[in-house]
């Protein structure tokens, strides 16, 4: 029998992860503006992937399809990988780190609501693990005016056809800002003079810095909607420009500025759409400051001391795994029971 | 201005309330009968005092309360006992209770009665008429009200009215307060004296500014002191006790706890008003005010009849034909009753007529994606989620844990609910599980100091017989020593206390048969048929006369002090 309550708020799940599709518009809109359309391309192969895997999935396990393909939860953890990887990636890299995120670290796992790891950063650490070389080939933006492909031969590339006569790989790609940052400093130029390099422009990366900003527009949206909950993005970014502030202002030659790496990397696509992944953070409001302050330092001393280029992913999954012992631990008071009974 | 405070949570559904506050309260038609349910309040069922047949006048009692946690019920107009029987109730387990039906006669004839001066009459006498006019809390807890104006011991510094109303389409206590704020303040007062508060606070929703400004009127106009109407934020459920008091005075009441022990006692206004009528014009509680609401041409609120079969009831608002079942309370926290021929109670507080179109059935339930809106909206400050994880995996032990008793089951979690999971199903179905298993528990401990007790037994019969047999063995051989031995051998230390301590044995044997034997009454043993018979009757009658006094004595003695 029904019983009460017998109305609920006309939200659903499908609901939220389209607005927070939505809210990813800015950052790609100026990712295309910047580095031009070919992450559209990659978007699309992996949501169409994603989709795919979804459904074999769920037919595999006897689940209704209807219901969780419109969920748009499969087509979110693509954008996520999609907006993690080099644009310029071959479409098999994009099409094994898709469908590994959805059958194996979403589905095998119990499907959605039941995955304890980030579905599309298990896909972007299988792709660096395995991939390593393809995955520090990211197209460098029109502003530098370098060589560049046509939307064609950029097809014409991820889709096998190789790269025109007398091209190569590295002549029409770089290593992020961040990856060429430690590069430089481990060769012992000081970092003003890595800053003066042309692919760095204000804050960061010349164009990526951009693309950060317009994460983080799409990300205050998601805040102000109440979509996400303060807590991770901001504890996650203070806690990442503290640690960076802290090694800055002991080295200042060595270590770069907090904003630095506030607005290279993933860190703002991390802060505002990848740690607030629901099903893979904690529940309590205590609990996610702990988690997204973990996150943070993981980032910084992965990217600044681990060999990876950047540190997003896996401080995510480190933190991942801490979820349970964090929710355990964090359980707050219930009403009446504080104590002091005010 | 006074201070506010907030609870944590709450959400803001749909208030639906305008639909039924276009119109004054209209007297509901007298209907064909009434069906009166004698378990109307929490505590013991009302025992019959009519019999099948009789007449009974308006305002008689019809049910006298069983026990100190119980309230009487009275006929609501004037007519004819037709059945005392098992009917269905409106109550959510869906189970037949013990009604009297009612077939009136349409004279409305009020059986004698009158009012006290409440401010010259005893609080214990007060508090017997409250209980003898069977009022009892009509915000749908319906708890004895006799037993909730005393304070118990403890110093009591606030009392507060409770009208914030926060449920949607509810509507009867707004349109209470609007029509009667009078009674209601006066009924305030009179709750304040019995329980000695200091000052009384009248928490109402603020999407009811004309209930406010009656309220406010009433209290100047009655120049009450110390009675404080306070308009607090629309936010379900702010009506929620726990919830209103903690908006007034800050202070949380932790589950399990009263709040008399923290100074604060609550009534709803629509309580205050019946104890007014109760008090001061000697009216038992007979009708309340009823909205009817939802899939109806015409909503409105009406004044009705306890045991007014909902069928008639709703028909008087144009219930429409797509009516698929009806729905006492809100939407929020109400039941879906079991049938349309169920009588009115004290607790139908509302009666939302419920079409498929009007309440859409929930699409199939998705997995939690532990958002943790639930946790944002729950008044209670739980953890909804683990709690749903917890009764999901039968983890009751994990349940209790995480506080599901401080669960008030107000439907917030529920409602924000992305993935539609009927989270308080699953709790509803925990605590269940959880009492059942302590039933088992309680059974199994009985069963098992049985079973105790029987080893025991068996054990100590064992051990007299043995003992017993040991004692036949020494006086065997002692005796067959004394024959061997021929010659008395008077100085053997060890052979005389032995003798003489059996011989105190049997002596102490001796008398204590003796002493039962006296004590079995000898009298009723050699007594012809007659007059055995002669002897069932007179204790028959006995039991009587017992019964017929300790009825007078918890409810009809009249008030000592009327005159004074």
């Amino acid at each position: 029998m029904w019983s009460s309550p017998f109305i609920t708020q006309p939200t659903s799940v499908s609901q939220i992860m389209l607005r927070v599709l939505l809210a990813l518009i800015p950052g790609i809109a100026l990712y295309v503006w910047y580095f031009g359309p070919a992450i559209l391309v990659s978007i699309t192969l992996a949501s169409i992937t994603a989709l795919a895997t979804e459904a074999a999935m769920l037919k595999l396990r006897q689940r209704p399809l209807k219901p969780f393909l419109s969920d748009n939860s499969a087509l979110l953890t693509a954008w996520l990988l999609a907006l993690s990887i080099p644009p310029l990636a071959p479409w098999w890299m994009v099409v094994v780190g898709t469908a590994f995120a959805i059958a194996v670290s979403k589905h095998l796992y119990g499907g959605l609501g039941n995955n304890p790891f980030n579905p599309a950063m298990i896909g972007y650490a299988v792709l660096i693990i395995s991939f390593p070389v393809h995955m520090t080939h990211w197209l460098t933006p029109h502003a530098l005016g370098g060589i560049e492909l046509s939307f064609a031969e950029q097809m014409n590339y991820m889709f096998g056809g190789g790269l025109p006569q007398g091209l190569t790989l590295d002549a029409i790609t770089m290593a992020t800002a961040l990856d060429t940052m430690k590069t430089q400093l481990h060769l012992g130029l000081s970092i003003s003079d890595i800053r003066d390099m042309p692919i760095y422009g204000r804050l960061a990366g010349k164009g990526s810095e951009m693309v950060a900003i317009g994460f983080a527009i799409g990300g205050l949206y998601l805040l102000f909607t109440r979509i996400i909950s303060w807590h991770l993005p901001v504890a996650y970014l203070a806690a990442l420009f503290a640690t960076a502030g802290v090694f800055h202002l002991l080295d200042p030659a060595h270590y770069v500025t907090p904003l630095f790496h506030w607005f290279s990397g993933a860190a703002m696509l991390g802060a505002f759409f990848i740690l607030t992944d629901p099903v893979t953070s904690p529940t309590t409001a205590k609990g996610k400051l702990i988690f997204a302050v973990g996150a943070g330092v993981l980032t910084y001393l992965i990217r600044v001391f681990g060999g990876f280029p950047d540190g997003m992913a896996f401080a995510t999954l480190l933190m991942n795994i801490c979820v349970p012992l964090i929710d355990a631990w964090t359980q707050p008071k219930v009403f009446g029971k504080k104590g002091d009974g005010k | 201005m006074r201070t506010l405070f907030q609870f944590h949570g709450g959400v803001h559904p749909p208030t639906h309330k305008t639909e039924s506050t276009r119109t004054p309260i209209a007297q509901a038609a007298l209907p064909s009968k009434l069906v009166v349910a004698l378990h109307q309040h929490v505590g013991n069922r009302a025992k019959p005092v009519v019999q099948v047949g009789e007449r009974v006048l308006k305002g008689q009692k019809i049910g006298r309360p069983e026990g100190k946690l119980s309230s009487a019920v009275h006929a609501p107009t004037s007519g004819t006992v037709s059945a005392i029987d098992m009917q269905l109730v409106a109550h959510q387990s869906g189970l037949p209770d013990l009604c009297i039906t009612l077939i009136p006669d349409g004279k409305d004839e009020w059986i004698a009665h009158s009012g006290v001066d409440t401010t010259q009459t005893p609080h214990s006498d007060l508090r017997h008429l409250l209980r003898k006019a069977g009022v009892v809390g009509l915000g749908g807890a319906v708890f004895p009200s006799d037993l909730k104006a005393d304070a118990h011991h403890h110093k009591i510094t606030t009392l507060i009215l409770n009208g914030a109303e926060c449920e949607p389409y509810i509507t009867c206590d707004d349109m209470l307060m609007r029509e009667r704020a009078a009674d209601i303040v006066s009924g305030a007062q009179v709750l304040r004296a019995l329980l000695q508060a200091e000052e009384v606070l009248i928490g109402i929703e603020d999407n009811k500014p004309e209930a406010v400004a009656a309220m406010q009127r009433a209290v100047q106009d009655g120049k009450h002191q110390g009675i404080e109407v306070i308009a607090v934020p629309t936010l379900y459920p702010s009506g929620g006790a726990k919830q209103l008091i903690r908006i007034l005075t800050g202070i949380e009441v932790a589950a399990g706890v009263r709040s008399t022990e923290m100074g604060v006692q609550c009534f709803n206004v629509a309580t205050a008003y019946s104890v007014w009528r109760a008090l001061a014009h000697g009216e038992p509680l007979l009708s309340r005010i009823v909205t009817v609401t939802g899939n109806v041409d015409h909503a409105q609120n009406f004044e009705v009849l306890l045991g007014t079969p909902l069928n008639e009831l709703v028909a008087q608002a144009g219930s429409r034909a797509d009516t698929s079942k009806h729905i006492m309370g809100g939407p929020m926290m109400g039941v879906d009753l079991p049938s349309g021929t169920v009588g009115i109670t004290k607790a139908t507080n509302c009666i939302i007529e419920a079409s498929p179109a009007l309440f859409p059935p929930p699409p199939p339930a998705l997995p939690c994606i532990r958002c943790t809106r639930c946790a944002e909206a729950c008044p209670a400050e739980l953890q909804p989620q683990e709690l749903y994880w917890f009764a999901k995996a039968r983890d009751f032990g994990k349940t209790q844990e995480y506080s599901l008793f401080d669960c008030i089951e107000c439907g917030a979690c529920a409602y924000v609910c992305p993935s539609q999971i009927p989270l308080v199903q699953y709790y509803r179905f925990a605590k269940s599980e959880i009492w059942q298993r302590e039933r088992e528990a309680q059974a199994a401990e009985v069963a098992r100091a049985r079973h105790e007790y029987r080893q025991l037994r068996i054990e100590r019969d064992k051990q007299e017989k043995a003992e017993k047999l040991a004692q036949k063995e020494r006086e065997a051989a002692a005796k067959a020593a004394a024959q061997a031995a021929a010659v008395p051998t008077p100085l053997d230390p060890l052979a005389a206390p032995d003798d003489t301590q059996q011989l105190r044995i049997n002596e102490a044997i001796a008398r204590a048969k003796a002493q039962a034997a006296a004590a079995q009454p000898k009298n009723t043993d050699t007594l012809t048929p007659q007059q055995q018979a002669e002897v069932a009757e007179i204790e028959a009658r006995r039991a009587k006369i017992r019964e017929m006094a300790a009825d007078s004595g918890a409810d009809d003695e009249p008030p000592k002090s009327n005159q004074g």
